[in-house]
This record gives C-alpha cells, sequence and structure tokens, in this order.
C-alpha cells in the first residue's frame, strides 16, 4: 500500500528535483527567461521564447494536420469499415503508435526531410511564397515543418484510437434512430456522433498536444537547430525539449546547464497542466458514458 | 375524398441530392485518412527495412562497433540494451503490481481516483524531464551509469505496468474473490493465492507491452546512460551502450558508413518493439476473453 503512495511521492520528487536544479538559473534569471529573446551561451545571455515560440508552432502545425485525419480515421474504423478489415486496419494504426521515437526520427532526417526538402517545401514557397510562413526552404529539409509533420505521425494513432473508443460508445439506438429519420451517415456523424464525443474529443486532442509538445527525440533529429524567432516554418529551430536533449552534453558552464534546466522546468509545468486538463476532462466524461 | 394523388418521385433530387454528395465525400475522406495512415506505416517500415539490409549480417549482430568507420556491429548495445530494459522490468513490475492490487482491492474509491490521476499525470509527462530527474537524482556526482538509465525507464513503464495489471485484476470475477472470503481467508491471502494467479498471464503481457515501450526510449537515457565505450561490458556502475541512443548519436553524425548502422539498428529496435507489442495484445484480448467468459 506504500507502493501507491510512492506513486505519488515520485511525481512530488520529479517536480521538487527539476526545479531544484534550475533554481541557480531561476534565480539569475528570474521570470525574465520565459520572454527573453536571446540564448548565448559565450555571453551567458539566456531567454526561452526561441524555444517556447518553437514548441508552440512545431505542435499547432502537428494539431491542426493531425486531429481532422485521426478523427476521420476514427469515424471510419467505427462506422464505416467493413467487419474483416476494421481490426487489421485498427491495429496498423496502433503499430504506427507503437514505433519507437528515435527511428522515427532517423527516418525524418534521412528520408522524410531531403524528399520535402526536394519537393514540397520549394513548390509551397514559390506559390504561396507571398505567405511569410512559407519561407525560403533549407537543403536539407530540416526544420520547424518537417518536425510538425513527424509529430503529426505520431499523435494521430493516439487522437484516433481515443476517438474511435468515443464513438463506439455513442449507443447504438441514437445512431439508429438518426439513420431511421432519413438522415444520411455523415448527417448521422455531425449530428448525433460528434456533439455527443465533443468534451471527449477535445480531451484526446490535448493528451496529444501533450505528447506533441514533451517529444524530444524525433524532434531534436528533424528540426535542424536555431535560436532566432522566425516566421519561417521551413526554416530551423528549435522546441523546449529539442534544446535541452541537443545542447545537454556540450553546454560549458553551470549556468548555462542550469538555464537549460530552467527550460525543462518550463517544459514541465506546461506538461503537467495540459495532462492534468485532459485527465480531468477525461474524468468528467467516464461515469457518463453510455447514460447520456 | 377526392383522387388528388401527390407527385411523389422516387428519385433523389435537389436538396436529397446535395446530401447524399456531402454524405459520400464525406465517406470518401474516412477511407482515404485510414489508407493514408497505413501507408505511412508501410511507407516507414519499408524504407528501414530497405536501407538497413546491406548492413545486417552475423558480424552486425556479434561484434562491437569499431571506433572508426562502419566495421563492426552492434552487439555491444545490444547486451547494454538487454540488461538496462531488464533491471528495469524488475523495478517496475512489482511496484507497478502493487499499486495495481492496492488500488483495485483495497484502496476506498476516493484515494483510488486520486492515485489514479497521479498515475496518468505520470504518464503523460514528457519522458526527457523524468532523463532531467533521474540525472539529478543519481548522476551528479555519481557519474552515467545503466543503472541510472534503468531507473528512469522503470519511471516511464510504472504507470504502464499498474495500468495494465489493474485493468487485469478487474476481469478476475468477484465470485472467485468472495469464495476466498467466505472460506475465511484473509484479504491479503485471497490476493496472493487466488487473485494473483489468475490474473498473472494478463499482468504479464502488459509487462511486455510496456517493455516494448520503453526498449524504445531515448530521452530518459540521454542524460542518464550515454557516454559510453563502444565494447561489451556488463558492469552496470557503468555506462553502457545501447541501441536507442546508438541510432540517436548515430543519426546525428554525417558519416553514412554510421547512417547505415543506425539503419539496421533501427531494424533491430523497430522489429523487436513491433513484434513484441503485436503479440502481446494478441495474449491479451485473448486472456480477457478466457477472464470474461
Amino acid at each position: 500500500m506504500a507502493a501507491a503512495l510512492a506513486a505519488i511521492v515520485l511525481l512530488g520528487a520529479i517536480l521538487w528535483k527539476v526545479f531544484d536544479l534550475a533554481w541557480p538559473a531561476i534565480q539569475e534569471y528570474g521570470l525574465g527567461f520565459i520572454t527573453g529573446e536571446t540564448w548565448d551561451p559565450v555571453r551567458k545571455i539566456f531567454g526561452a521564447l526561441p524555444f517556447i515560440y518553437g514548441t508552440a508552432v512545431s505542435s499547432l502545425i502537428a494539431l491542426v494536420i493531425a486531429t481532422p485525419l485521426a478523427i476521420a480515421i476514427a469515424l471510419w474504423l467505427s462506422e464505416l469499415a467493413p467487419r474483416g478489415v476494421r481490426g487489421v486496419v485498427g491495429s496498423l494504426v496502433e503499430m504506427l503508435a507503437a514505433i519507437p521515437s528515435v527511428v522515427l526520427g532517423l527516418w525524418g532526417i534521412l528520408v522524410l526531410g531531403p524528399f520535402l526538402a526536394a519537393h514540397l517545401e520549394p513548390w509551397l514557397h514559390e506559390h504561396l511564397g507571398f505567405i511569410p510562413i512559407f519561407g525560403v526552404p533549407t537543403a536539407t529539409g530540416t526544420g520547424l515543418f518537417t518536425a510538425g509533420l513527424i509529430l503529426t505521425i505520431m499523435i494521430v494513432p493516439i487522437i484516433a484510437s481515443i476517438c474511435r473508443e468515443l464513438f463506439l460508445q455513442v449507443p447504438t439506438e441514437l445512431e439508429e434512430g438518426a439513420l431511421a429519420l432519413g438522415a444520411t451517415r455523415w448527417e448521422m456523424v455531425r449530428g448525433v456522433i460528434l456533439p455527443a464525443t465533443r468534451s471527449g474529443i477535445a480531451a484526446a486532442i490535448i493528451l496529444g498536444l501533450g505528447r506533441a509538445l514533451g517529444e524530444a527525440i524525433a524532434v531534436t533529429q528533424v528540426i535542424g537547430g536555431g535560436t532566432k524567432i522566425s516566421a519561417n516554418i521551413f526554416g530551423p529551430a528549435d522546441t523546449l525539449s529539442s534544446k535541452i536533449a541537443a545542447s545537454f552534453q556540450g553546454a560549458a558552464t553551470s549556468i548555462e546547464q542550469s538555464a537549460l534546466l530552467y527550460l525543462g522546468a518550463i517544459l514541465l509545468v506546461i506538461g503537467l497542466v495540459t495532462n492534468f486538463a485532459a485527465q480531468v476532462i477525461v474524468r468528467r466524461f467516464d461515469p457518463l458514458r453510455g447514460g447520456r | 375524398m377526392s383522387a388528388v394523388t401527390p407527385e411523389i418521385s422516387l428519385r433523389p433530387s435537389g436538396k436529397l441530392r446535395r446530401r447524399r454528395v456531402v454524405n459520400r465525400v464525406m465517406e470518401s475522406i474516412g477511407t482515404f485518412a485510414a489508407l493514408l495512415a497505413v501507408a505511412v506505416l508501410v511507407i516507414v517500415v519499408t524504407s528501414v527495412a530497405v536501407r538497413a539490409a546491406p548492413a545486417l549480417s552475423w558480424d552486425f549482430f556479434t561484434e562491437p562497433p569499431s571506433l572508426f568507420g562502419a566495421e563492426g556491429g552492434i552487439s555491444s548495445a545490444l547486451i547494454g540494451s538487454a540488461l538496462i530494459i531488464g533491471m528495469a522490468t524488475a523495478m517496475a513490475l512489482p511496484v507497478g503490481v502493487l499499486i495495481a492490487i492496492y488500488l483495485t482491492e483495497f484502496a476506498p474509491r476516493r484515494i483510488a481516483a486520486g492515485i489514479q490521476l497521479v498515475l496518468d499525470v505520470l504518464n503523460g509527462l514528457p519522458t526527457i524531464i523524468t532523463g532531467i530527474f533521474v540525472f539529478g537524482l543519481l548522476v551528479i556526482g555519481h557519474g552515467q551509469s545503466a543503472y541510472a538509465g534503468a531507473v528512469a525507464l522503470a519511471i516511464v513503464m510504472l504507470p504502464l505496468v499498474s495500468r495494465a495489471a489493474q485493468e487485469v485484476l478487474l476481469l478476475v470475477p468477484s465470485a472467485l474473490r468472495e469464495a476466498g472470503l467466505a472460506l475465511g481467508v484473509s484479504r491479503w491471502r485471497t490476493v496472493l493465492g487466488i487473485i494473483l494467479p489468475t490474473s498473472f498471464g494478463g499482468i504479464l503481457t502488459g509487462t511486455v507491452l510496456a517493455v516494448a515501450r520503453a526498449a524504445g526510449e531515448t530521452a530518459p537515457l540521454l542524460f542518464t546512460c550515454s557516454i559510453f565505450r563502444p565494447d561489451v561490458s556488463t558492469d552496470v556502475t557503468q555506462a553502457l551502450p545501447n541501441i536507442p541512443v546508438l541510432i540517436f548519436t548515430y543519426s546525428e553524425q554525417p558519416d553514412p558508413a554510421l547512417h547505415q548502422q543506425a539503419w539496421g539498428a533501427a531494424l533491430v529496435l523497430m522489429a523487436f518493439v513491433l513484434v513484441a507489442s503485436l503479440s502481446a495484445k494478441a495474449l491479451l484480448a485473448r486472456s480477457r476473453r478466457k477472464l470474461g467468459g
């Protein structure tokens, strides 16, 4: 029974230790660290804003692409797919989630990146270049956009499998009722299934977001590394976690190390808040499942 | 009673036709999305396999990496990974199962819900944070070690193991539980003698799933077990080579020969993870049917 207490102690210890390690930097730079725009280890000026920006943009790209895709997959799996195919495709989608992130990153840096740099990105830049986000692509294809795509691949299966469970729990009588009233399948989905599962879908998206925000390895491999804020999503950048992963071993001074851990503390707070929010929504939803 | 028959057309027209078109479009979007996901999986797996093929040989599995170039293999990393994951499992499994037993058998509702929340939050925490935590706890002042890496992975595995164990424990028919209690057996003996043996298989497969997840985790190892000598060693107080960190560091190098090695290691890792999680899921489904039916 002490084991259960250990879980709580563990979470507390993680919180305490991370802040403890970051303390020198927190004292040195205070809250201004969060809005600081420069990261210069030589002059010992550190600011987290470029990485917060990188984290936000890469996760946003991933969410924008992943959410509709994942919901479409979940709908297909729960409502449309022929019985035989359903199980197979379902487990294939879950296998996508099982691919280790370091393998996805390797694939991203050596296959996806060069492919994007050679085909998609120049085309987008040429035709939509007047929008600042489609700036000049890098030669190797490493950058925010590639990182966003890799994150998309990672979170689609997460969101899809949660949504699928939700959709399957919508009472069949309601679905059949809508169909009997003459609604087409899509109208049934839009009028019955989606409204009934709205908050669950929100929780699924937040869980996916939490994963995207915290992913370190694959992002480090494909994002290219950069400390400037730029509107160009094809340019190199860094997220909170990728900056830590990429620079920690090379950190020359203890204050730089501590600043990196400050980034970790920010990430920890963001991670805790998103997860907590998602779990609370899921929980509010849980006992009502199948009820109304 | 006049014979006014309203003209009813049985052909869809106007609004109905549009509704049907919209429906058809949405259905094909769904199908397309599902196909896309499967296609991405196939593309990733085949491109890893194709690129890894030239690297694979007997030596690749039995030789340690050489310091220069593409000679040598990944044997030391295989051994290191196996040791680290083994130790992590040995730590996470008992604690995870104990938590699950407490939550399903003993805890009052309120407390159980609270602990469950903590576990879920722990599960969603970025794994790099876990790495930093263990770095601060065990590495500062002691140096990196396989032991520290194992602790980090154990923290990642803990919520997975306990969730899996909980699900299986809940499936144990309450008749069995009550039978034990009715015979005057204490609660704890009931757990040990009846509930655990019944759910043993399910807990085991849940553990395999957690192992599959932990095997691919790189971030927790980056700070705890990433600076190592390439030769074969089983000394767990030193940092040991391991597959994920090997792939990560090689992928950051410009040398194509190292990329080749990284692809080979990636294929090995991916094959292990996919086979382990697929078979565990199949087993889990079976044991669930057995307990549920």
